[in-house]
Order: C-alpha cells, then structure tokens, then sequence
C-alpha cells in the first residue's frame, strides 16, 4: 500500500489522481499505524518550509517517518515536500528540515526571474532506477523560489536556469525527492512516477 | 532552460464552455474538462479555467469541475473569475487547481494579494489585469469589471505594486487587441516586462500561430494566452510548438 501524507499542504488530489492512473490505489493519510503499514510513501507539499515542518510536528509524523526511513521503504518527496527532506531550510526562517539528505534548501539567489515557474528540461547526474522510464531533455513543470544544494553524489538530476543549476531529483537510498510536480509534467512524470510504483513492493 | 509557455483557456459559464467551439471528437459537447483533456493530449503546458458564471450560488459546480480537472489531468490548472476573498482563494485552490487568478477584488483589496500569497505561496497568486491604452498615448489605465470600469490607476503603478504585495504571475489582458484576433499588444507587454521581474501571461489578440511566434521573439513575456484560435481547431497546440521550435524558440519537447 501507498501512502500519501496528508499534512494539511496544499492540495493532494492531483498526486492521488496520478498515482490512480498509473494503477496504484494510495491512501491519503496522517495515520501513523496506516503510514507504519505502507510499503511506499508520497510527501507531497506546497507552501513554505516552516509551515510544512510545524504541520509535521503537529501531527506527530516525524517520528514514524523516521521509522520508515530506517526500515528502508521507499519515500519520495514532491515540491516542498522534497526540499524538506534536507537538513535545514532558509525560507521565512532558518528550520531544520527531515535531516534524511544532507544538504539546505536556500533561495534561488539569480539574475533570472523568479518563481521558476514553468517546464524545464532534465540533465542526468547520475544513473538511478527513477530514471527508467525517463530520457534526458525531457521537460518536466516547475514552481519553486528556493532549491536545495547538496553534495553531487545526492544529485540524479538538474535543470538549467540562467546560470544556476537548479536541483531537480536526489536520491539518498531509500530517500528520493523531485522539486518538480510529477503529477503535473505530463507523461514524463506519470514515467517518474511509474518507476517509483516499481520500487514498492506491492 | 525553461520553455515559453502556450496556455489555452476556456471561458466557462454554468459549467459549459461557452463561446463558439468546434466540439468535434468530444465526448461532452460543451464540457470544460473534456476540452482541457484534449488540450492535455496535444500538450499544452497549462490550462486556465475562467468562470464567467454570474450567480454565486451556482459557483459551486466550478468547484466540481475543478476536483475533476485536478484528478483527470496531467498539467497545472490555473482558476480565475469573480474570485473576492480569502476564503474564494482557499476554496479554489482546496478543490484541486494550482494557481487562482484575482482581477478586481485586488484593486478594491490589494491586501488580498498579499495575504493569499503569504498563506498559499507567490506561485498559486496570479493577478489578472485588463489595461487599455490612454486616449492621449501617455501610458496605460487599469480596468475592472470585465473592462466596463476604468479605475484610473496606471498599468504600470499597479503592476509594481503587484509584484510588491507577492503576486507570482501577471496575466495581462490588452483591452485593445483583445476580440481583434490581430497580434497581441506588443508595446504594452513589453512596458510590463520592463518593470516586473515576475513571469508575465500575453493575452488578448491572439489571431494565429504567427501572432504566437511575435509575441515571443518581440518581447520577453513568459507564456502566450490563446483561445479561439485552438477552440475553433485553426490550430492544435503542437502546431504552435512546431512553428516555434522553427523559430528557434525553446518550448516544451513532448511527444
């Protein structure tokens, strides 16, 4: 079973809506024994760091992701709430993040318009089993002022803007976030997203 | 490098498209969502949904079509039309779509701007603005109330302001070209440009692909508005992208 965290961040019902199309039947949930019990789990979120991370406390999950962190199922973040997989965030206020890849989520300090807002093409970092289904230069849809920085060997892939390298997909084991919206980048998310359904062991 | 956006939009009233549309190939003549499926299947990069609907107590089926939009399709869906508080605002954006465009209940209530955005995010505030050009050429005056209502602020005060108060987008209506299907109004998209540094949605005049391509090699708007030239079938949006690929301009590489 898939679970889809509801944190009360925004709306859900797009990632669910793509998660039912590519033949997943996820539970939207901030249920800890439900979330103990899944084989793969959705963070999804928009909205700011500190909000996000507040929610979580508030709805005691932070513990029982970690739990599933060590046990090594398969998590991956979406937007925001890829970037607070990251050690700490700076938007508002600086927040200490999930901490499960090292790393910090900063505003994109460039000469280019900001939010980056639109569809961007893919460059690979690195090889990695999200990837399957997915080829290089293939655009995905982005909305985001902040991105995280991190060490190269966390980075699957990037995105061009202006001079900056814009952080697209990491991946720390288990742990695997996408800055842009799957749900919302046509086929090549619903590939994203179907590699990820092959990680779940279900 | 991020693309130039083509982002069809369907003026929607009592939950049906209106405004002449070719239907041919829908399942449901007149239903918003599958228009927007099709445009999904040609690959547009956004779909705009402007509910024209006048009573408030039907605006409850835009809410339906939304949840539906939110689950059936695979691109962002922006919402706009007589949206005036907070709460249209949280509605809206609770009901599926990713962006909500305000127009006049920003000028009556420019807090609004920047309370959605504080709650929501800059990325889902989009400020729509109808401008017209002044009777003596000295610049341009804003317009509310679907454009029977000169406010008197000016285009380029309120735009400045816009982006002040955390607007994340400009969705700029030329009064002037729009219904003309005869180019979109470069000089006013470029004053914009000029001033903001947030992304800018052309719209209102938009004729042909060619109207597409000029909007984009003359001034520096980050996404093009089209109706009638996709509801009539003139053109599909990968035809636009074609021709823009053939100019050189970088668009989305799907299919």
């Amino acid at each position: 079973m898939l679970a889809i965290i509801d944190y009360n961040l925004g709306n859900l019902k797009s990632v669910y809506g793509a998660l039912k199309r590519i033949g997943l039947d996820p539970i939207i949930t901030r249920d800890q024994d439900v979330i103990r019990q899944a084989d793969g789990i959705v963070l999804p979120g928009v909205g700011a760091f500190p909000v996000a991370m507040e929610n979580l406390k508030k709805y005691d999950l932070i513990d029982v992701l970690n739990e599933k962190k060590e046990q090594g199922t398969p998590i991956l973040g979406i937007c925001l709430g890829m970037q607070i997989l990251f050690d700490w965030g700076y938007e508002v206020e600086k927040t200490a993040g999930l901490g499960f890849i090292p790393g910090t989520v900063e505003f994109m300090d460039i000469d280019e318009k900001i939010p980056h807002m639109g569809w961007n093409q893919l460059h690979f970092n690195q090889k990695h089993p999200l990837l399957k289904y997915i080829n290089e230069n293939e655009d995905v849809y982005f909305v985001h002022s902040y991105y995280a920085k991190c060490d190269p060997q966390y980075l699957v892939a990037y995105s061009d803007y202006g001079k900056a390298n814009i952080t697209a997909i990491v991946a720390n084991k288990n742990v695997m976030g996408c800055q842009f919206h799957p749900e919302k980048s046509g086929t090549v998310g619903q590939n994203l997203l179907k590699a990820f359904k092959e990680m779940i062991s279900c | 490098m991020l693309t130039k956006r083509i982002i069809p939009c369907l003026d929607i009233k009592d939950g049906k498209v209106v405004k002449g549309i070719n239907f041919v190939g829908l399942k449901d003549v007149g239903d918003p969502i599958e228009l927007a499926k099709k445009y999904d299947l040609q690959c547009a990069d956004e779909v705009v949904f402007l509910d024209i609907t006048a009573s408030y107590e039907k605006r409850d089926i835009i809410k339906d079509l939304i949840a539906r939009g939110a689950s059936e399709l695979t691109i962002p869906l922006a919402v706009g039309g007589g949206i005036r508080t907070l709460d249209d605002f949280r509605t809206i954006l609770a009901s599926g779509a990713d962006k909500v465009s305000v127009n006049s209940a920003a000028i009556a209530n420019p807090q609004l701007i920047e309370d959605a955005a504080k709650e929501f995010g800059v990325q889902c505030v989009v400020v729509a603005i109808d401008a017209k050009k002044r009777d003596d050429g000295s610049g341009y005056d804003v317009y509310v109330k679907g454009g029977r209502e000169n406010t008197g602020i000016d285009l380029i005060d309120w735009v400045t302001k816009c982006q002040s108060l955390g607007a994340g987008e400009i969705l700029l209506t030329s009064m002037d070209a729009d219904g003309t299907k005869a180019g979109y109004d470069i000089d006013m998209i470029n004053a914009v440009c000029q001033v903001v540094d947030i992304p800018v949605i052309a719209s209102g005049g938009c004729g042909s692909i060619q109207d597409i391509i000029d909007v984009f090699e003359k001034t520096n708007c980050d996404a093009a508005l089209v109706a009638s030239l996709f509801h009539f079938d003139e053109a599909t949006v990968e035809d636009v992208r074609e021709a823009c690929r053939q100019h050189h301009i970088n668009v989305r590489r799907a299919k």
